[in-house]
């Protein structure tokens, strides 16, 4: 099922490049709309069967390069679920989002939907060299969607994203071969190496894997001071492209913490966690700061996600605190963590898709060139200030719910680090407002670009179709997140058990 | 020592190849002139033959022919489909630019003659045998680069030739002063020989011994005749220069590296990853700017080799070596043949800029340009990709993690380059690609590319069988 899961949307591409030339944009849409939404069913399917306390579930074996260790195995428990089903309700927004792109719209469906089998694959690969494959491939697929419908400086910065994901897939897979030769028998499969915590008692090799494997990671999640990759990606990306680019990839990083370095290097990871708390709370001061200096609407959320990224670096930096903290103020820090990954995804997918319709509009993403937009279209407003009221972690959204567990889990630990890292909060509320304030409030003024069209249109049908349920499952999730943490926490839990060894 | 073996038939694609030559040439000198693509025929029915009884012998246990001179173990018989097979693709991209042409026989038989040459180096076990393999890969070669008897095609002739005459000369003369340490020429001799022969000879001889295979190679410190060559010969000699003699020069260092030196009181393991590090870091330096598009492959084609060197230097010490060694050969053949064959199927295309609007033209042909180029960066789930995995493995096995390390930056210097070819390749405005192009070529491109992607998700199989 997790296999049909992942593969069906690469078999629905394929079969887009068998339909004539001549067939009309409206199929491919329709086709895209439709695989998006039997995907969100598909693994709704699954989190209905999925059993909250009962381990790896849906796992899938087969033989693929026997002699070099790799095997093909996919599998989803309560790290993992969550991240699939962001994955394919994020990929059905951009499908909607996109019902009105023209331009070579089969091979812009093709490329997404490609890209959401990458996505998948990651979050179920059990196997680190799947997994590697998975996180290759979404570079590669990424790439080509900043290069070919980015903006202006689309190409500049497609390479350095290229170029820096790259550097640190390599590292990763250096710190995989690691793992790999450390392991008797030489294998790759992660429940395994999980089993096995190959590198107990070898504390040389395991802080050099332990430092291949999170540098790799921190490149992709981004964290301070490997980010600097982030910004121009985002900014020249097409809209639906930084929703998944900031909604899914970045969790790729995060999510491979909780599920790679963690289990697998316990002892280096409880050795070297202070740095990472260090990272991480760097990450979250660094992220607002620079956020609070920015006039450009979509790079300022582009670093709000450094921040963000900040705060879950923190929370599997505390979880692996010492001993005397109480176990379940730490299973709360990692609860939060994938909590945030989540709450993250949703948030930043339906702002980044709101920067999109602000651009579509004005042309700009400038802040300084727009006033009073509320006026013209106050369904937009709306939208665009729930969604940063959620950001901020205003009560009632999931991302409260995320930051809180977080903070409370992190305190008893880290209650420096904690502390500093709560006023990262107040840097993003601030910036969040200056910036409502500034596009949405006073007399009316829009950019005077060339070929603008004047009037601001508000919100079209197929823009909300894409927007509202992220914000509406984000709200859901901040007044009753129960569903979600009852997946989550036993699976944090095993993972501190993991971590304990 | 076993006795003296002589069986012909352990050596069959070797006789097949060669009979094949010899015959062509007899052929083709009766053939009228539009009828020589008999020859060419003939050329690829020796090379499926071949491929075949190699394959054959595969399955069966390692022996070794005339006296311990030649050795039928796993690395001759992947040595020998992956030469065979790579023959085939080159066969493939000559066919349609050759037709009618003066010399269509020539070029065939100086083909196959080529090949044979790789073939023995892979093979040999026995320094004499490996100097025969050298200069028999090499001659028809430095013709080949001048096939076209233009002026680029001279030059590139010329530069190959001189430098090849001078490694030529001076593997000679290494073989002869480890001949004089060693009083032997086979390897199992020599490498118990050398465990206690004065350190200062050993070096000497080997320094000469290496400057040969390494020319072979196209490796650093004897790389300076590879971009000229590939740039100043026809791409379909490009093609070969760039993979069929690596074959035969890798495998040979390799089994250098596992019998001779093993033991021997040189730093082999050392030697060789230096030379490796210095393979992939100038190749890759040398490649950034570059405007001609088989100028870029020759360039790729220097640090590819730096990989190759990778398993080379832990030959021995890992076990993961030989494997590693035999699949990315197997692996990097395919995918540098069909990022050629794509440059074969567009002759008029020579910059990266030329490319530009390919996609929108031909699809297919720009996938398998995208594919092989994102394959020699080692780009899962593409074959390199599984040969890169295969190679770090083997050198941190070895104890050559920084090696590694310095590996897999490389790989990311080298997506500058490969990407400046891909970008306007898929990009969509500007003027389109020359829409002229031949259809074997691009039926090449497609197949070395299928192979390449085939070979990759289905290693398990292959690499089983190397192990």
């Amino acid at each position: 099922m997790l296999s049909a899961l992942v593969f069906a949307p690469t078999a629905v591409a394929l079969l887009l490049f068998a339909l004539p030339r001549r067939t009309t944009p409206r199929v491919f849409r329709a086709v895209w709309v439709v695989t998006s939404a039997l995907e969100l069913a598909l693994v709704i399917a699954v989190w209905a069967g999925y059993e909250a306390e009962g381990g790896m579930q849906y796992e899938q074996r087969a033989r693929w390069i026997p002699s070099a260790g790799v095997g093909y195995h996919v599998g989803a428990d309560g790290l993992s679920l969550p991240l699939l089903a962001l994955t394919c309700l994020l990929f059905l927004a951009c499908a909607l989002y996109s019902l009105r792109e023209g331009r070579r719209i089969r091979e812009f469906a093709a490329l997404f939907l490609f890209l959401q089998t990458t996505c998948l694959g990651l979050f179920a690969a059990l196997d680190l060299i799947l997994f590697f494959v998975f996180f290759d491939l979404s570079i590669v697929a990424m790439y080509f969607v900043i290069a070919g419908w980015g903006h202006q400086q689309a190409a500049r910065a497609a390479l350095k994203f290229f170029l820096y994901t790259f550097l640190g897939s390599l590292a990763l897979l250096l710190g995989f071969i690691g793992l790999y030769l450390a392991a008797s028998p030489h294998t790759f499969d992660m429940v395994e190496l999980t089993e096995q915590n190959p590198l107990a008692g070898r504390s040389v090799h395991g802080a050099l894997v332990l430092l291949a494997v999170v540098v790799g990671l921190a490149v992709k999640t981004p964290t301070v001071p490997f980010h600097t990759w982030l910004p121009p990606a985002h900014v020249e990306a097409p809209a639906a492209g930084s929703a998944i680019l900031a909604g899914v990839l970045l969790k790729m990083g995060t999510y491979g913490f909780v599920r790679i370095a963690m289990p697998m290097l316990p002892e280096a990871w409880r050795r070297y966690a202070l740095v990472l708390v260090v990272v991480g709370v760097l990450s979250v001061l660094h992220g607002a700061l620079v956020a609070l200096a920015q006039t450009d609407f979509k790079r300022m959320v582009a670093y709000t996600s450094v921040n963000h990224m900040g705060y879950v670096v923190l929370a599997v930096g505390a979880g692996a605190a010492a001993a005397d903290s109480s176990e379940q103020a730490r299973s709360l820090a990692v609860t939060g963590a994938v909590t945030q990954m989540v709450s993250h995804g949703l948030l930043t997918g339906a702002l980044f898709l709101l920067a999109g319709v602000l651009y579509e509009r004005g042309r700009t993403y400038d802040m300084g060139s727009y006033s009073g937009v509320a006026g013209a279209a106050p369904a937009f407003a709306a939208m665009t200030g729930v969604a940063a009221f959620a950001s901020l972690g205003l009560p009632g959204f999931s991302g409260f719910i995320a930051e809180f567990q977080i903070f409370t889990g992190s305190l008893g630990p880290q209650p420096l680090a904690t502390t500093l890292a709560v006023l990262g909060i107040l840097l993003t509320a601030g910036l969040f407002l200056r910036a409502l304030r500034q596009v949405f409030t006073g007399p009316l003024r829009l950019p005077e670009a060339p070929g603008t069209p004047r009037a601001f249109p508000d919100i079209r049908a197929h823009e909300s179709l894409a927007v509202v349920p992220l914000l509406v499952l984000a709200l859901v999730l901040g007044v009753a997140p129960r569903f979600l943490l009852d997946v989550i926490e036993p699976a944090s839990r095993s993972v501190l058990e993991l971590l304990a060894r | 020592m076993t006795e003296m073996n002589e069986n012909p038939l352990d050596l069959l694609p070797e006789v097949l190849l060669a009979a094949s030559a010899v015959l062509g040439l007899l052929l083709g000198s009766w053939l009228p002139r539009v009828r020589q693509w008999i020859v060419g025929l003939l050329a690829a029915v020796a090379c499926v033959a071949g491929i075949v009884a190699a394959s054959v012998a595969a399955g069966k246990p390692t022996v070794t022919a005339f006296g311990e001179a030649f050795a039928v173990d796993p690395v001759t018989s992947t040595s020998r489909i992956v030469v065979l097979g790579g023959t085939l693709l080159v066969l493939g991209v000559s066919f349609h630019p050759l037709q009618g042409d003066p010399r269509e026989t020539e070029f065939y038989v100086l083909l196959q003659l080529a090949a044979l040459g790789a073939l023995m180096m892979a093979g040999t076990q026995d320094l004499l045998l490996l100097a025969a393999g050298y200069l028999l890969a090499s001659i028809p070669a430095y013709t080949l680069a001048g096939f076209r008897k233009d002026g680029p095609g001279t030059e590139a002739a010329l530069k190959y030739y001189v430098v090849g005459a001078l490694s030529g000369v001076l593997i000679l003369t290494g073989i002869t002063i480890l001949y004089a340490t060693g009083r032997g020429t086979g390897y199992p001799m020599l490498g118990e020989a050398f465990r206690d022969a004065p350190q200062a000879l050993i070096a000497t001889g080997t320094t000469g011994l290496l400057a040969g295979v390494l020319f072979k190679a196209g490796g650093v410190p004897a790389h300076f005749w590879v971009p000229d060559a590939v740039q100043g010969s026809s791409p379909p000699v490009a093609a070969l220069l760039t993979t069929i003699p690596k074959i035969g020069a890798l495998a040979a260092l390799f089994r250098l590296g596992d019998v001779v030196f093993a033991d021997s009181p040189l730093p082999w393991p050392a030697l060789v990853a230096v030379l490796s590090a210095a393979s992939m870091t100038l190749g890759n330096l040398g490649a950034f700017f570059q405007q001609d598009v088989k100028r870029l492959l020759a360039y790729s084609t220097i640090s590819q080799v730096g990989y190759l060197l990778m398993p080379v230097a832990v030959a021995g010490r890992a076990d993961l070596a030989q494997q590693a060694l035999l699949y990315y050969l197997a692996a990097y053949t395919v995918t540098n043949l069909g990022a050629f064959a794509v440059v074969c199927a567009l002759p008029r295309a020579l910059t990266p800029d030329d490319y530009r609007g390919l996609a929108k033209e031909r699809p297919l042909l720009a996938a398998s340009l995208v594919i092989c180029l994102l394959g020699l960066v080692g780009t899962p789930p593409t074959s390199v990709f599984l040969g890169k995995l295969e190679a770090f493995s083997a050198a941190f096995e070895g104890g050559y993690a920084w090696l590694a390390a310095l590996a897999a930056a490389n790989t990311v210097a080298s997506l500058f380059y490969y990407l400046r070819w891909i970008v306007p390749a898929v990009s969509r405005s500007g003027s389109s690609p020359p829409p002229e192009g031949d259809r074997t070529a691009r039926v090449t491109a497609y197949t070395a590319t299928a192979v390449s992607l085939a070979l990759g998700i289905a290693g398990g199989p292959v690499l089983g069988a190397l192990a």
